[in-house]
């Protein structure tokens, strides 16, 4: 494939990709039509990172296909306004600068399929950040394994990625089946769901019975959660996933209004939280509007962040919604999360979220106390 | 001259006294970058130097930035001539390709078993060899 008019950064990403490829018993390549990369915010890649990613830039790297970025570590163009340290953001910006220099589109998001990227049934895709990967297999029944950083950025700039894993259909098959024998009603409901059955799924994708409503939100809370919990990355859902594909004889769990209860008491305790943050994975355009309407006219007295990605925001803008937060006391933030920005030297000790996810990360990688629960648990007022 | 077929992981040839670990190795917070030492409190290794050396050790463990810490080691200078793994995982086959650390695993038989500290050896990380005297 490659002659020596390739790039030096073009062999040492195939290298990767085979080797990669004999780990896991990978008979061929197999063509991906766009990728996710991993590893942006400078908080959980260090210096060590941005001198690879710098270098990797220097000897010529490009993506070939659409290729674009996870959540960064702060909002591109308001970090000074949320109290990010200059430090930081210098570093931030140098790891986003080295990827632009390769070619990919400075989208910082974990929902690129709220923005207009959506793999179509049975493509073949290299993404990374967990609930993404979870939605695409799932919810588009597009075919990606997890990537870490580096295999991601091989397969933006040789397009193609290691046939093995969850690229081939003999791997996606459901083993055990969870009947849902309560009503599921808000995010964080799909949210405890997700962190009940991620720990109880061990690997395995779980497929769902009795679950006879959840639009797109609510699908993307649950993934989110079973991918934080339990690393799954494909869940079915009878009569709501394009798939559903069950062995024949599945290990069976239930899961009732008792199990809900105990699982979102399990997820957080704390309560007023000095932050709330929404938007775990980002939030869409309809999220935000539904924060807009519980706010308007009122005075938080907490502070809000409701995380998006920048394309989503300029809709709010458009549409008023960010107004509407900002004129409450909250912020619409783009880019970043609340799990990948350093919102523990901004000071920040009870961080509050309806996100299973984010409750799951927000005690190890930002030092916070998590109050669990949905939007009108969570926000206070003055 | 002894020469055990491996599987190649990462290309190139490197030559070195080896340095046995029986524990699995991190990277990132196992290895100082700027010295070259395994700093991980009661580890196989903790206190010694695997610059230049043939780095004998099952698999790795830890954070996928311990692909990095590779990268910053040979920056430094400090990093192991070549690689044997047991059995080679993401995180130092990634490291090892960009560091351009040769690297092979999956030595045939039982001879990993019999790769002993301060033997002089050599991995032919393309081929896919390991020799020694």
């Amino acid at each position: 494939m490659f002659d020596g008019e390739q790039s030096e950064a073009a062999r040492q990403s195939m290298e990767i990709l085979v080797a990669l490829g004999k780990i896991y018993g990978a008979k061929n390549m197999v063509p991906v039509s766009s990728v996710q990369v991993a590893g942006v915010s400078y908080k959980t890649i260090g210096d060590a990172g941005l001198e690879y990613l710098q270098g990797l830039a220097q000897n010529g790297a490009k993506a070939k296909v659409p290729t674009f970025l996870n959540p960064a570590g702060m909002d591109r163009r308001q970090w000074q306004r949320l109290g990010i340290p200059e430090e930081f953001a210098k570093k931030q910006i140098a790891v986003l600068d080295a990827y632009e220099a390769m070619g990919i589109t400075m989208s910082c998001t974990c929902t690129p399929y709220l923005i207009g990227t959506r793999p179509k049934l049975g493509e073949h895709i290299a993404w990374s950040e967990s609930s993404a990967v979870s939605f695409a297999n799932s919810v588009l029944g597009a075919r990606t394994n997890r990537e870490g950083g580096p295999s991601a950025l091989a397969a933006a700039v040789c397009g193609v990625t290691p046939n093995y894993g969850l690229h081939l259909d003999k791997n996606r098959i459901s083993t055990m089946t969870v009947k849902v024998e309560t009503e599921l009603k808000r995010s964080a409901d799909f949210g405890a769901l997700g962190a009940f059955v991620g720990e109880a799924a061990k690997g395995r994708h779980p497929s769902f019975v009795g679950v006879t409503k959840a639009n797109e939100d609510k699908l993307k809370a649950l993934g989110a959660s079973m991918a934080a919990s339990g690393s799954t990355a494909l869940f079915y859902i009878q009569g709501i996933t394009p798939e559903f594909v069950v062995s024949d004889s599945p290990e069976k769990i239930s899961f009732t209004s008792h199990d809900l209860a105990v699982t979102r008491e399990k997820l957080g305790t704390a309560d007023k939280p000095e932050l709330v943050s929404i938007g775990c994975p980002h939030a869409s355009l309809e999220e935000i509007h539904d924060v807009a309407e519980f706010v308007k006219g009122k005075r938080l007295a907490c502070q809000l962040w409701v995380c998006t990605a920048q394309q989503t925001k300029e809709k709010a803008d458009a549409a008023g919604y960010t107004g509407t937060i900002e004129a409450a006391g909250g912020r619409v933030v783009a880019d970043t999360c609340m799990i990948v920005c350093p919102i523990e030297d901004i000071g920040f000790k009870t961080t509050g979220a309806n996100s299973g996810k984010a409750a799951k990360y927000l005690p190890g990688f930002c030092k916070q106390k998590v109050s669990y629960g949905d939007l009108e648990e969570l926000l206070w007022f003055k | 001259m002894v020469q055990i077929n491996a599987r190649a992981i990462s290309r190139g040839i490197g030559k070195g006294k080896a340095l046995v670990s029986k524990d699995a190795i991190s990277f990132l917070g196992g290895v100082d970058p700027k010295t070259g030492v395994v700093v991980e409190k009661g580890h196989a290794l903790e206190g010694k130097c695997i610059a230049g050396t043939v780095l004998v050790f099952p698999r790795g463990k830890g954070s996928t930035v311990g692909s990095y810490v590779m990268l910053q080691l040979a920056k430094n200078k400090n990093a192991p001539a070549a690689i044997i793994n047991l059995e080679a995982e993401p995180i130092i086959a990634v490291g090892a390709i960009i560091s351009k650390i040769p690297m092979v695993d999956k030595l045939e038989g039982e001879t990993y078993e019999q790769l002993k500290n301060g033997m002089e050896i050599s991995v032919d990380g393309a081929e896919g060899k390991v020799r020694y005297e």
